[in-house]
């Protein structure tokens, strides 16, 4: 791959702050620092054993924070000044990088064998088997938003609500009308995408930030929604009772009528996992392929036309309106299968896995991994839900850690892990652009 | 027609609460042209600070109303005001010549650290506090049904009112109220004029964070309770309340506050209550598909 | 079937914004396979007539005919915007460049043929199991962006990001995609601005040989007046929204109101100036 138009990193100029810069900044920061946790960490309210409030002190946490802080400041310091000496040479020599670019050709092959064997590496470890279902529902769920804010550049903050479409559709139609998973696929898929048409048809033509905070409402709504109509979808308490895929017919129980019992093999709760683990793999396999194929088709590209100039795809004669709910449809669709195959998963869906933290999780594994990048997506994905379950056991400091992770990798990387975009048609030779002149949508 | 009359009063005050903190909305989206997604729990911070605040004076035996509000209020603004002054400089100012979704992305993530540091920091339940001004004034009798205004609501419209005054005063008046509307129109002009962008970008931040505060000690005043989460939902109404006035527009902010509290009132008196919230959310979408720039607002016209 | 007479008539056009009026009772007639020059000095509502013509304005009063060469009539003012390029045939380019930066030469091209392209595919559905219709037409499109690529001299720099280019060959490119959607009025804002005297030159050669060879109605904007006066056909004069003059390349020059309006004097000194020069 020729990398021509990648420009060569300018040498960044930074001030380089004496010591005593560095400790005033650091002293200001630990003052800050100070004054707003003095309150909020120095005293922690609760509501005592009568119902009325008590407090205690807690200051030498105070003391901590503080100090960390102060420390944190100097350290970033040295680290910026640091980086900045560094950049002006490249990180990498130019044979490293031509051998790291075939590791790159093969990585994806790899990574995708390695997939389909992970079930058979890690049988007998059904955590990594659960884990690795749940990192491969985010990746549908990655690669179905990409096409929506990757591809088309429009910013949904409520893709959520499709998943949440799915998983109520086939979580219904399955306790309600006996119909099995795979009749109920399909149409979840369907109810999803046109919920996704009939949100999308009266706000597309909405600017990006009207738009990200409309789908963020809308996705509350449904929320909502499902949370208070307690007949038809149990409110809080939610569907339990969802039954669980069969193979051809065959449940995965451990009768004689079971899959086991038709292989001649003992049977073992594993089982199920593994099918479940083959059925998401292929089901995000699905959205890849419908979304590579996709994005070389006229389609995708008026999608990418779309977010770098929506005027001029007017002027070429592009209906923008169609072009704009063709993409949201299809994003809520693949949104709509990722639920379905949530709920069948779980046996049991309620409300609560469909908070707006979802959308954001979801937007986020979109945005590091580098819009309309499939690998970053995976990559992303990895990272972020790996991260996600390695921190389990802090679960309060989880989502705290998760935001700060937010901001951090924004403002480290905004343009996200692959920060470039691969044309999808080429005249000679293949080339890269680079993710800054990349536009990403009104 | 009294419980009318009573839900009117109610919607009222919860306008003004919610009017202070779409002012801070409002104001952000006319000069950086971002939604700040973490405003919502910068309010519930305010919140917050003010509970621990009253706990502490009062169990140093400041029993004084007056004197605790005021202090109270005071130290609320200022630490909320520092609070937002360090969000925007953390996860804003970087990020200001960057693509879109970056700090949108950053906002996101700054409200997740906001509302997971005060769940952390001082636990998830709720917390109530005993009503600190009781009494009020019975304005009308019939049919067994009393229509109230009680102490508390009147402070709230009052304090609303006179910050309100205050506030327009500054931006209309001051220098920095200038520099505001300037760097608003046209920020690289604003700078060769010599005006200070990030100052009056990180003044607006923090004049934001200061009303959001005083919502959030009236808020604790008018209904006894914070959580950690009351920022995001009162912040999306907030924001609702923005557009409906006019993003942008000062006064709109406000009147849209009063249109959002009287509407979730009246809905929740007559309809159910349950659904308030989809109610708010509905006319969110509602007034940006069919009048995006508000009652107030100014139409912009693409130049193509 | 008239094959003689204009491609675009304009009637009594008018543009009002609120209490300012852009465009005033503006009239006039572009012929077929003829370039048309619409001049005026800056602020005369030159970009708000393409607007109009192009479909991203609605005009205020008038009308706009559009005559195919087959005889079939379009009202412009009654068109949705993309519905101007696609059913009308109405191509433009605009004053601020506007490539899709992030994406490849030959890929902008492609996208100006998207219409084509997408009933090929048969909305994607064929396309996307890989029907061999829809790999003929992509193969189609490919050459007809080539060619294109070849007659602006970019060919080397197909698969290079539109907004890497210089700014010359984004100008060209930009018309090249506007032609790629095979318009049969192509609409140029201010073609030339930014071009030195040489790329100056390469622009009128492009358009004279888009006149030639597609026999392509073109109406265009521009300030640089040795391009005007090299390769426009018929030029009309704006001022203040209000066409002040109308005619030839030659009438234009010499004519006291148009240099009034340049100068920004009135008539009569204008006419004093060009007495003394005489």
């Amino acid at each position: 791959m020729t990398d021509t138009t990648h420009p060569a990193p300018k040498p960044k100029r930074t001030k380089n702050l004496g010591a005593a810069l560095i400790l005033k900044k650091s002293l200001l920061s630990a003052f800050v620092a100070l004054v707003l946790f003095s309150l909020m960490i120095g005293i922690r309210t609760e509501a005592g054993p009568t119902g009325q409030l008590i407090y205690w002190t807690r200051f030498g946490d105070l003391a901590i924070m503080v100090v960390l802080v102060f420390a944190g400041s100097i350290l970033t310091e040295l680290l910026r000044q640091w980086l900045a000496a560094r950049h002006p040479a490249p990180i990498l020599p130019a044979r490293a990088k031509q051998s790291l670019s075939t590791l790159s050709r093969l990585f994806v092959p790899l990574l995708l064998i390695f997939a389909v064997l992970v079930p058979v590496i890690f049988y007998k470890q059904r955590y990594m088997l659960d884990l690795g279902i749940l990192v491969l529902t985010y990746v549908m769920l990655g690669w179905g938003l990409n096409i929506v804010v990757g591809l088309a550049g429009l910013l949904d903050l409520g893709y959520v609500a499709f998943y949440a479409v799915g998983a109520y559709s086939y979580a219904l139609l399955s306790t309600t009308f006996g119909l099995s998973f795979w009749i109920c696929l399909p149409l979840a898929g369907i109810l999803a995408a046109f919920w996704g048409m009939l949100l999308g048809f009266p706000v597309l033509r909405l600017r990006g930030d009207y738009l990200a905070i409309v789908t963020l409402a809308f996705g509350e709504i449904i929320r909502l929604v499902l949370l208070n109509w307690q007949n038809v979808t149990g409110g809080p308490n939610g569907i339990s009772g969802i039954p669980r895929p069969t193979l051809f017919g065959i449940p995965l129980t451990p009768g004689e009528s079971g899959l086991a019992a038709h292989l001649g093999i003992p049977f073992s709760p594993t089982h199920r996992l593994v099918l479940l683990f083959y059925i998401i793999l292929a089901l995000a396999l699905l959205t890849n392929w419908v979304a590579i194929r996709l994005r070389r088709l006229p389609i995708g590209r008026a999608w990418e036309a779309l977010r770098e100039d929506e005027i001029a795809c007017r002027s070429l004669g592009i209906n923008t309106t169609t072009t704009k709910l063709t993409a949201f449809a299809t994003g809520a669709m693949f949104a709509g299968f990722a639920g379905a195959f949530f709920a069948t998963r779980q046996g049991f869906i309620s409300p609560e896995s469909f908070s707006f933290q979802e959308s954001a999780l979801v937007l986020a594994i979109v945005v590091l991994g580098g819009m309309g990048s499939q690998l970053g997506v995976v990559l992303s994905a990895l990272a972020l839900i790996g991260g996600f379950e390695l921190f389990r056991d802090f679960e309060q400091f989880r989502m705290l850690a998760f935001g700060g992770a937010m901001v951090l990798l924004m403002i480290w990387r905004p343009r996200g892990l692959i920060a470039h975009r691969e044309p999808s048609l080429f005249l000679a030779t293949r080339t890269r652009v680079s993710s800054d002149l990349v536009k990403e949508g009104r | 027609m009294d419980y009318f009359a009573q839900q009117l009063i109610n919607g009222l005050v919860l306008g003004s609460i919610y009017g202070l903190i779409a002012i801070g909305y409002t104001m952000v989206y006319g000069i950086v042209g971002m939604i700040n997604f973490a405003h919502g729990d910068i309010f519930m911070i305010g919140g917050f600070i003010a509970l621990i605040s009253f706990l502490v004076l009062v169990s140093f035996g400041i029993t004084a109303v007056p004197v605790v509000l005021l202090l109270v209020v005071l130290v609320a603004m200022a630490t909320t005001a520092l609070y937002g002054w360090t969000v925007e400089r953390i996860a804003y100012r970087p990020l200001r010549h960057s693509f879109r979704l970056a700090p949108m992305l950053s906002a996101i993530g700054m409200s997740f650290v906001l509302s997971n540091f005060s769940q952390v920091a001082q636990g998830a339940r709720v917390k109530p506090v005993p009503p600190i001004i009781t009494g009020g004034y019975t304005l009308l009798e019939s049919n067994g049904f009393v229509v109230r205004l009680s102490n508390i609501q009147i402070i709230v419209v009052l304090t609303t009112v006179v910050l309100l005054g205050i506030f327009s005063w500054m931006v209309t008046r001051t220098r920095l109220g200038r520099d505001m509307r300037a760097c608003e129109q046209d920020q690289t002009m604003a700078a060769l004029l010599g005006v200070d962008v990030d100052r009056t970008i990180s003044m607006t931040f923090v004049i934001g964070a200061a009303l959001a505060a005083v919502a959030g000690m009236m808020y604790l005043l008018y209904y006894g309770v914070v959580d950690f989460y009351m920022g995001f939902v009162a912040g999306i109404k907030a924001f609702t309340a923005a557009v409906l006035g006019g993003i942008g527009s000062l006064p709109g902010a406000m009147l849209g506050g009063l249109a959002i509290g009287l509407i979730e009132t009246l809905w929740s008196a007559y309809f159910s209550s349950e659904y308030k919230d989809v109610a708010a959310f509905s006319i969110l979408i509602i007034v940006l598909i069919f009048m995006p720039t508000g009652l107030l607002g100014r139409p912009e016209v693409e130049k193509v | 079937m008239s094959t003689s007479g204009p491609i675009l008539d304009v009637q009594h056009l008018s543009m009002r914004f609120g209490g300012i009026v852009a465009v005033n009772d503006l009239s006039f007639e572009a012929e077929r396979g003829q370039i048309t020059a619409l001049i005026g000095p800056n602020g005369a509502g030159k970009t708000t007539v393409f607007n109009c013509i192009t479909g991203f304005y609605k005009p205020t009063t008038g009308m706009l005919r559009l005559i195919h060469q087959n005889g079939r009539e379009f009202l412009l003012e009654r068109l949705l915007d993309y519905r101007v390029s696609k059913v009308a045939k109405v191509a433009r380019t605009f004053q601020n460049i506007r490539l899709f930066s992030g994406m490849t030469a030959l890929e902008n091209l492609m996208v100006a043929q998207h219409n084509s392209l997408m009933r090929a595919s048969g909305f994607s559905l064929l396309g996307l199991f890989g029907a061999p219709t829809f790999h003929t037409a992509e193969r189609q499109a490919i050459e007809r962006a080539r060619h294109w690529l070849d007659r602006i001299g970019l060919t080397a720099r197909a698969d290079d990001a539109a907004g890497n280019l210089p700014y010359g060959d984004q100008r060209r490119l930009e018309i090249a995609r506007a032609m790629c959607a095979e318009p049969v009025l192509l609409c140029l804002d201010e073609p030339a601005a930014g071009l030195n005297a040489r790329e100056g030159e390469a622009l009128s050669e492009l358009l004279l040989s888009i006149r030639k060879d597609h026999g392509t109605s073109i109406l265009l904007i521009e300030h640089d007046m040795s391009v005007v006066m090299e390769i426009a056909d018929r030029i009309v004069v704006l001022d203040y929204g209000v066409k002040i003059a109308e005619g030839t390349s030659r009438e234009i020059r010499d004519d006291p109101k148009v240099i009034a309006a340049y100068l920004g004097t009135d008539e009569k000194s204008a006419i004093e100036v060009m007495e003394q020069d005489a």
